[in-house]
């Protein structure tokens, strides 16, 4: 039974600017290029990493400007694993945030599919949040065998 | 006749008015296209609008929330409303929020 490594990671730190949102998929995209995903692989992570950060600026860190932590580990078993962290106002009810089309800004347009896409698009997700401190929101995502070569 | 803004192509014939939009559309670029999208609407007052996402190469639900919100802004100027040429990335989003049940989609680009 081989043990499952670490085999690298990339931490970053970035203001809650809205155009950073294009940035962050763009590193996640870059780093995890090295394990070679699929299109399809990468397409649903970008678009979760998209989400997650998306809502740390719009609701984590509403009507301020606040610093977006976000950690990206590979695992020799080819496993992705992503933390998003933001230090702003909180969730006070995970589970009705985690509700399909649930929105706390109606008025932004938001579809409220935020967490939906997140949970559909990685194989699992995880939300830590305490009101008045911050959000942690963690997805994993096991990346398909690459193809044998012969 | 065509215009040009920032990541969306307009062009209004017939009493169509198309909006092409073009690259990645997330939360921060959606607003520029919603502002133009809805200038358009209210300038030209078409009988329908046609939203082209050939040329989109991501989008994540705050995209969906600009084509929801354009839906619900044409319905309720009493403009037909239509969304064309999805790629298959973008139908996922569209799919995941069952936006093709309130939503007009057609595959293929409207000549």
């Amino acid at each position: 039974m081989v043990k499952t490594e670490l085999i690298n990671e990339l931490k970053l730190s970035i203001p809650s600017y809205s155009v950073n949102e294009g940035a962050a998929r763009a590193m996640v995209s870059a780093f995890i290029a090295s394990l070679n995903p699929t299109v399809d692989e990468l397409s649903d992570i970008r678009c979760a990493v998209s989400e997650a950060v998306t809502n740390a600026i719009v609701h984590g860190y509403r009507n301020t400007i606040g610093t977006i932590f976000l950690t990206v580990r590979l695992y020799s078993d080819r496993t992705v694993k992503i933390e998003i962290k933001d230090k702003g106002c909180g969730i006070p009810n995970v589970e009705e945030a985690l509700q399909p089309l649930f929105t706390t800004d109606p008025a932004g347009e938001r579809s409220g599919m935020g967490f939906t896409v997140m949970e559909n698009f990685t194989d699992a997700v995880s939300v830590k949040s305490a009101v008045g401190k911050g959000t942690k929101v963690t997805m994993k995502k096991k990346l398909s065998k690459l193809p044998q070569t012969r | 006749m065509l215009f040009s803004d920032y990541n969306v192509n307009v062009t209004f014939s017939d009493g169509v008015l198309t909006a092409y939009i073009k690259g990645e559309v997330d939360h921060h670029n959606a607003v520029a296209a919603r502002r133009r999208i809805d200038r358009e609407l209210e300038e030209k007052r078409p009988r329908e609008l046609i939203l082209d996402l050939g040329g989109v190469n991501f989008m994540d639900s705050s995209g969906l929330g600009l084509i929801l919100g354009r839906y619900n802004k044409a319905t309720e100027l009493g403009i037909a409303f239509a969304v064309c040429n999805p790629t298959p990335a973008t139908m996922k989003i569209i799919s995941l929020a069952g936006g093709e049940r309130i939503i007009n989609i057609i595959s293929g680009e409207v000549k």
